[in-house]
């Protein structure tokens, strides 16, 4: 049982409704979570102890993750480029140039490399060697993209593993799949909607899923927004 | 090393892909301060990023495959501390110190990760590009038993130049201390019938991003 559960946790989830708040987690694994909970706290005290980390460092790492980065600066950068054609052009010129002109979050240091959805193409953003993104502009990548079964099929099924997120592309459109093996970071910039001409950039920004930029997503207007 | 179990693009039998809902940032407290260690000391420049991620994959195919993302992670850090004389073995089987740390050039300070800063890999250029988008290339044949960052299933295959990316580091060297040695990068592009056969979908195509050493003029 342990072995399947470690291994579900490197391939996602075992059921698709297995998602628990952390303490239901700990209380379900009890006993292999606090294992890993006492060991790596005993090499957090040593390396502290040594002198190697400070803690107030540690949580202010934990910090930015929580409350600084995430797919909503992400989410700005596509609604710009939706709404601002000379920033859509300096966008795929140099991404992080045109990302850090916006403000309102911590520049992106990353060498960003925005990619552009078309009616014709479709790019599909992986990492094949270890789990490569661009944290800073969508934050930490959910497990799934992480696991051994994206990883080893985008490549060489990009069709079902997008069958699998629910998108299905017209037969004309080619797909294009961006294997991060270098410090290049990809963004993609997903086609804007139909029905969306006067929205304004926030509520544009609102239809840019994580999944939407990293290819394995397409922004859907909902039904009670177009009415 | 590099034709281990890390490099999984292009195989079979993993299963589905499954979304979690409403997945949480991290799934245990400790899968947080796992990722704040591996940043801090990834800022005393002990190792890089490249011999970290190479720690990772000298674990067995066994371990890799039962480890979750973060249960790697932190194997690569106890196994990076040791080797690097940081830590001793018997400090992290009793979980205490029993000898003072070395000094290191540099610390994590709280002002630093206030700041949030992360490092660049683009380098000045050594020379000038052997190659310019649109040349066809053929990716090497290689097997190092240190770290690359060429996937096996590019090895070997012909592909196109789509776009010149500068001098960044050079991971092959990097990971096993021998100096950033920056290389040119260019986004190769491969049809996925060159990758995967004749049976494979003419309209799906797969880049790598490659650097200079990887390619041979086709």
């Amino acid at each position: 049982l342990k072995r399947a559960l470690r291994y579900a946790s490197l391939c996602g989830p075992a059921t698709k409704d297995v998602a628990m708040p952390e303490d239901d987690h700990t209380h379900d694994h009890g006993s292999e979570l606090s294992e890993m909970q006492l060991r790596v706290k005993a090499l957090e005290t040593i390396l502290t102890e040594k002198g190697y980390v400070d803690p107030a460092a540690l949580d202010q790492i934990v910090e930015n993750f929580e409350t600084r980065i995430g797919p909503h600066i992400g989410a700005r950068v596509v609604a710009r480029a939706w709404v601002d054609p000379d920033f859509k052009h300096r966008l795929f010129e140099d991404a992080t140039a045109a990302a850090n002109t916006m403000g309102g979050f911590d520049p992106v240091a990353a060498h960003l490399i925005a990619v552009e959805n078309t009616p014709e193409v479709h790019n599909l953003v992986v990492c094949t060697l270890c789990s490569c993104y661009p944290v800073s502009v969508l934050g930490l990548p959910p497990v799934w993209y992480k696991s051994a079964p994206y990883r080893s099929r985008a490549v060489i099924d990009p069709k079902g593993v997008l069958a699998e997120f629910g998108v299905t592309l017209p037969e004309v459109t080619q797909i294009r799949i961006w294997d991060s093996t270098a410090e290049t970071r990809f963004l993609v910039v997903p086609m804007r909607p139909a029905g969306t001409e006067h929205w304004s950039e926030e509520q544009l920004a609102a239809l840019v899923t994580r999944d939407c930029m990293i290819g394995t997503g397409v922004p859907r207007v909902p039904q009670e927004a177009v009415r | 090393m590099t034709n281990s179990m890390h490099d999984m693009g292009g195989m079979h039998g993993f299963g589905p892909v499954e979304a979690e809902p409403n997945e949480p940032l991290f799934h245990a407290a400790w899968e947080a301060r796992v990722r704040a260690l591996q940043r801090a000391m990834g800022a005393t420049s002990v190792w890089t990023l490249d011999g970290f991620r190479a720690a990772q994959e000298l674990l067995s195919p066994l371990t890799y495959l039962s480890s979750s993302y973060y249960e790697r992670w932190f194997r690569a850090l106890e196994r990076q501390v040791v080797r690097y004389g940081l830590v001793g073995e018997d400090e992290l089987a009793s979980g205490r110190v029993l000898r003072p740390g070395i000094l290191l050039n540099r610390k994590l300070t709280l002002d630093d990760a206030k700041a949030n800063r992360s490092g660049r890999y683009d380098r000045p250029a050594p020379g000038p590009a052997r190659f310019k988008a649109g040349d066809f290339v053929r990716a090497r044949n290689i097997n190092p038993t240190t770290h690359t960052r060429l996937p096996r299933y590019a090895r070997g295959k012909l592909g196109t130049v789509e776009a010149v990316r500068g001098c960044h580091v050079f991971p092959d060297t990097s990971a096993v201390g021998a100096g950033e040695n920056p290389r040119w990068l260019y986004a190769v592009v491969f049809t996925a019938r060159e990758l995967w056969g004749e049976e494979a979908d003419p309209a799906i195509k797969v880049s790598i991003e490659a650097f200079e050493p990887y390619l041979l003029p086709a």
